[in-house]
């Protein structure tokens, strides 16, 4: 695509660009825009009530266990990729080997399947 | 090397030009067609049937005061829109509109976009603890347990068309399709068209804002331009996810006759129909229906996916 | 000193900055973010050393799904508390023998460079098949097939830890 200049280059100006954008945008928008704030448009959104506590709330655990599943999982699609790309080249053992891969990951789903980690009520 | 970095730059402009002009008027587009599905007009005041709409709307959210609740954490409030806006923009760089119309070509391109999207996510997280409000709490909990998940079976349901084109370069997927790869991978096709809408939070996935139980979720307390942020980023996302879906399973920018730019806009437009017309037919899920199609049935289905794909290339 | 050196010192820098930056801010959602920025910064490193599938893998687990589990904790403290989370828990015995660790093997690394004795082979093997995706693909599935699986037994073993802590929730 480009001779003299790493692929990469042309991300990074992107990301300074788009950061940019985000940035410049809000501060001229504060230049413009009125500001008269007071405490009833100030207090946290409640169907136009007064707040009755602090919006703290008791999480339940399977939000937990539901994000480190996908860790897990995550990092099992990773070892995925390369070896997607090279499957033609890898023959009978690499699809022998992420079958193993694989059926090994499946049992802890399936542990995690029977102790309910699955189940939302 | 100044010709390669002007050239860059050039490409740069005009690609964030037509990315943001498109991300208005998808706004537009969805109000007009859901409207006509719903028998209404849609906007229709500003400018001939309401084409100014997008440009009078943008005004108005630029114009607007912006809000910081007393609770919320200032910092993080204003960091989160454009952390999700920026992950966003930046999709961008590698789509191959054409086969020498794109920003840039990585090696890794798909990887590449998983994994900034996957950031794009903490965005939305960070909205929804920073407000300090309890129905952006509850959007940012929600939003976090189901974008992961269904970035899981995003990822996945990519496999199997990578397994046959061989490469994570997106130029190098679609010069690998002589049929394209719908054909060979249907069940990934629809595994992914469904976790990109849980990944994009549309409808009737939307639960992290769904309006009826949580107010908006995530944004309540947004206003303002910080608002506009988080609007441009879901169209933007909504429009990368119908990119790739394009590039992977519809052969890119091949096509008879047309040129090719054009055919990756066609191929890309009816992904992004559809998910407009999915939001004016399908109902809201509820979360532990969500939460129990994504993990119970398309999990297995995915992985099945794979390991089907692997005997049958060994076959043939 | 050429483009490559300069863009390297100066993303090695932030990205020590960055780091400095998350042990040190009492808050612990800036922590994360910095987090987040300095995975960004040390995925360009990456890039610069041509090991680009290990930039992608940097964003995607580390910047994208270990700060997800940051977060989520994060999201239980309210936005006054979490400048006030205790942050010293008196582990600074085990910190030390970790940093001890890590000091020795950074260490170990430096003093190969200087010797002039090549630090791996894996790097120069993973050369010959074109890309870094495309080395790892086919060095990781062929050669170095026993440590591949055996991060699969880890990961089934994380996966039933992360239950078991949660089990008696689960279970009604």
């Amino acid at each position: 695509m480009y001779q003299s200049i790493s692929p990469y280059i042309p991300v990074l100006i992107l990301l300074v660009l788009a950061l940019a954008f985000g940035v410049v945008t809000l501060m001229v928008a504060w230049l413009v825009r009125p500001s008269k704030p007071y405490d009833e448009k100030l207090s946290p959104y409640e169907c136009g009530i007064n707040p009755l506590m602090p919006a703290k709330i008791r999480v339940p655990i399977r939000f937990f266990v539901i994000i480190l599943l996908f860790l897990l999982f995550d990092v099992e699609a990773v070892f995925m990729y390369p070896w997607a790309a090279m499957y033609k080249k890898l023959g009978i053992w690499g699809f022998v080997e992420m079958f193993l891969f694989i059926v090994i990951l499946l049992v802890g789903y399936i542990y995690a399947w029977a102790k309910g980690a699955l189940e939302w009520e | 090397m100044w010709h390669d970095l002007g050239l860059a730059l050039l490409r740069i402009v005009i690609v964030f030009a037509v990315a943001l002009f498109f991300v208005a008027y998808l706004t537009y587009l969805e109000r007009k067609i859901i409207g006509h599905m719903q028998v209404r007009m849609g906007p229709m005041r500003v400018g001939p049937h309401g084409l100014l709409q997008p440009i009078a709307d943008g005004l108005k959210l630029f114009f607007k005061e912006d809000i910081v609740p007393t609770e919320a954490y200032r910092l993080t409030f204003y960091f989160a829109p454009i952390l999700c806006l920026v992950c966003a923009l930046v999709l961008f760089a590698i789509i191959p509109v054409d086969k020498n119309f794109m920003i840039t070509r990585l090696n890794i391109g798909l990887l590449y976009v998983l994994s900034i999207a996957s950031v794009g996510v903490m965005g939305i997280i960070l909205a929804g603890w920073s407000s300090g409000s309890k129905y952006s709490l509850l959007g940012g909990l929600r939003s976090a347990a189901q974008m992961f998940s269904y970035e899981i079976f995003l990822g996945f349901s990519l496999i199997g068309p990578l397994m046959i084109a061989g490469s994570l370069d997106l130029v190098k997927i679609v010069e690998a399709q002589k049929v394209p790869l719908i054909v060979y991978q249907p069940v990934a096709f629809v595994i992914y068209l469904i976790a990109a809408l849980g990944e994009i939070n549309r409808v009737p996935f939307d639960l992290p804002e769904a309006e009826s139980e949580l107010v908006a979720g995530f944004h309540t307390e947004y206003s303002g331009m910080k608002f506009a942020y988080f609007f441009l980023a879901e169209y933007a996302n909504m429009l990368i996810v119908s990119a790739i879906a394009t590039i992977v399973f519809l052969a890119g920018w091949k096509g008879p006759v047309l040129p090719g730019w054009l055919w990756f806009l066609i191929k890309m437009s009816i992904f992004v129909f559809f998910f407009i017309w999915v939001r004016a037919t399908f109902p809201r899920y509820r979360y532990d229906q969500f939460m129990g199609i994504g993990w119970k049935i398309m999990l297995p289905l995915v992985l099945a996916n794979i390991v089907v794909t692997g005997i049958v290339m060994m076959l043939v | 000193m050429s483009w490559t050196q300069f863009f390297f010192y100066v993303f090695a820098g932030l990205s020590l900055l960055c780091a400095l930056m998350v042990v040190t801010r009492r808050n612990a959602v800036h922590s994360a973010i910095f987090l987040i920025i300095t995975f960004f910064f040390m995925a360009a490193v990456f890039v610069i050393l041509k090991a680009e599938l290990l930039a992608a893998v940097q964003v995607l687990v580390y910047a994208g799904g270990v700060v997800s589990l940051m977060l989520y904790v994060i999201m239980l403290v309210k936005a006054e508390e979490a400048s006030q989370v205790k942050q010293n828990l008196g582990q600074i015995a085990i910190a030390a023998f970790i940093a001890l660790l890590l000091a020795l093997q950074v260490g170990s690394i430096v003093y190969l460079y200087f010797a002039q004795k090549p630090a791996g082979k894996a790097a120069v093997e993973a050369l010959k098949y074109g890309g870094n995706t495309e080395g790892i693909g086919a060095l990781l599935y062929t050669k170095y097939l026993f440590p591949f699986e055996v991060a699969s037994v880890l990961l089934l073993a994380a996966m039933v830890g992360a239950i078991v802590l949660a089990k008696n929730r689960l279970e009604r």
